[in-house]
């Protein structure tokens, strides 16, 4: 075992736009992954996730590339290792740079996810990729109108409490719709919570 | 209903003795970037051992060859090469199905990226983005040109080592990696700061070797680069 060592990660840089979320940025390539999850017959409440990444100044951060992971409106996933299996039409994955947008927003279409079934409260989870990132971050996106499973939800619990706001988005009931809101801040005061995942 | 534990037996860690750290004041960029606190300990659950799943069907006929898949009106510019290899587990097991990204500079070290600056020609010829998929063996394989040196702002008369970058798509989210393929013998990568980044013991493994043996007469020149992700410590097949 010890002959295979992981290979070390390195920065994704300044450069990704074209390789990673050519669609998104007006190259010629296709994309794998974009911002928009839900098609019009995947099942579940409609969401949009808002945020930005802030850098240790407060500033946001206009060449991030956040990538999420989350479970259909059943809690289910689409792969093997979910003996339920997800909804055909629905794989449960984007990916968005920071740079397109006026305000350096990430702004993700998808559905609400399900509870998984295992005790923790629905959430997404998130990969944070940039320049000025040797290593990739994990983080998770939790629902302020879930506030009893949020409460029992084992992950959350093993944060400290004056830290655990920076991992729960906040939900707005508007004209367009359900929109749930979240900014990442790399440091300072409400520095967000990354996990050792 | 199955256990959802049934399958979830676990993941392998994050090895911080291979990875960089956070904060690397050398490496300016980190120095607002990089979170101050420590991570948070998350055991893998269901959320952390699934992930997208990208077959062959993903894939356009040469996305794996970066000397056509941009070509318009002839051959890029530059010297061919060959960037094959396997990708393992920690039990030196093969990951099949596993997606690969690449981007990189065109041979003059410049990218088609809008935001690259760098007085060097851009090559018509040369996109510079590609993928591929790995076979049952785990095996990879890239046709593409090798890519320049660069100047960037982190220093006076910093220059980027000749790199490939990869993104990595293995197992579950947890296998998620992006990295950097280096080239044998480079003597910018003793005055790196991101290369210099990762821990001592672990840069060798993001330097390509040369294979004679990957290497096509008349063609191109071959290279050889292994990855090792994360993995599920066992797989729903050995129950």
């Amino acid at each position: 075992m010890a002959d295979f060592k992981q290979t070390p990660s390195q920065t994704v840089g300044p450069y990704f736009a074209y390789g990673l979320t050519a669609k998104q940025y007006g190259y010629p390539q296709t994309s794998i992954a974009e911002g928009v999850l839900a098609g019009d017959d995947t099942e579940g409440e409609r969401i949009t996730l808002i945020g930005r990444v802030l850098d240790g100044e407060g500033k946001p951060i206009p060449d991030a590339m956040v990538e999420i992971w989350q479970a259909d409106a059943q809690g289910r996933y689409a792969h093997t290792a979910d003996p339920r299996g997800s909804n055909s039409t629905f794989v449960g994955f984007g990916r968005l740079g920071t740079g397109t947008d006026p305000q350096n927003r990430f702004l993700f279409q998808t559905v609400k996810p399900g509870a998984v079934g295992d005790g923790q409260a629905p959430h997404i989870t998130l990969i944070l990729f940039m320049r000025g990132l040797l290593t990739h971050l994990y983080t998770r996106v939790y629902f302020s109108d879930e506030a009893d499973a949020n409460a029992a939800d084992p992950v959350l619990a093993a944060v400290s409490e004056d830290r655990r706001d920076t991992l729960v988005a906040a939900r707005e009931d508007g004209a367009q719709g359900v929109v749930y809101r979240i900014d990442i801040h790399m440091q300072g005061p409400c520095e967000t919570v990354f996990f050792d995942a | 209903m199955p256990s959802r534990e049934s399958s979830a037996t676990g993941y392998t860690r994050r090895d911080w003795g291979s990875h960089p750290p956070l904060i690397h004041p050398d490496y300016k960029s980190t120095v607002l970037r990089g979170p101050t606190k420590p991570l948070v300990p998350l055991p893998a659950g269901l959320t952390e051992m699934t992930g997208p799943v990208y077959g062959h069907e993903a894939l356009a006929p040469h996305d794996a060859d970066l000397t056509r898949n941009g070509a318009r009106n002839g051959e890029p510019v530059g010297e061919r090469i060959i960037i094959t290899g396997r990708v393992l587990d920690e039990r030196g097991r093969a990951v099949p199905n596993a997606l690969i990204e690449i981007w990189q500079a065109n041979a003059a070290g410049r990218y088609v990226h809008a935001a690259d600056q760098h007085a060097a020609p851009l090559d018509p010829n040369f996109f510079g983005g590609g993928r591929c998929v790995t076979d049952q063996d785990g095996r990879y394989r890239f046709y593409t040109i090798k890519p320049g040196a660069y100047p960037w702002p982190n220093h006076f008369n910093a220059w980027r080592p000749n790199h490939i970058h990869l993104s990595l798509f293995g197992t579950g989210f947890l296998s998620r990696l992006v990295t950097q393929l280096y080239f044998p013998g480079d003597p910018l990568l003793d005055l790196d700061p991101i290369f210099l980044g990762t821990p001592a013991a672990a840069r060798e493994r993001l330097i390509a070797r040369f294979s004679i043996d990957a290497t096509e007469e008349g063609f191109a020149l071959g290279y050889e680069f292994d990855i090792v992700l994360r993995g599920p410590l066992s797989t729903p097949m050995e129950g």
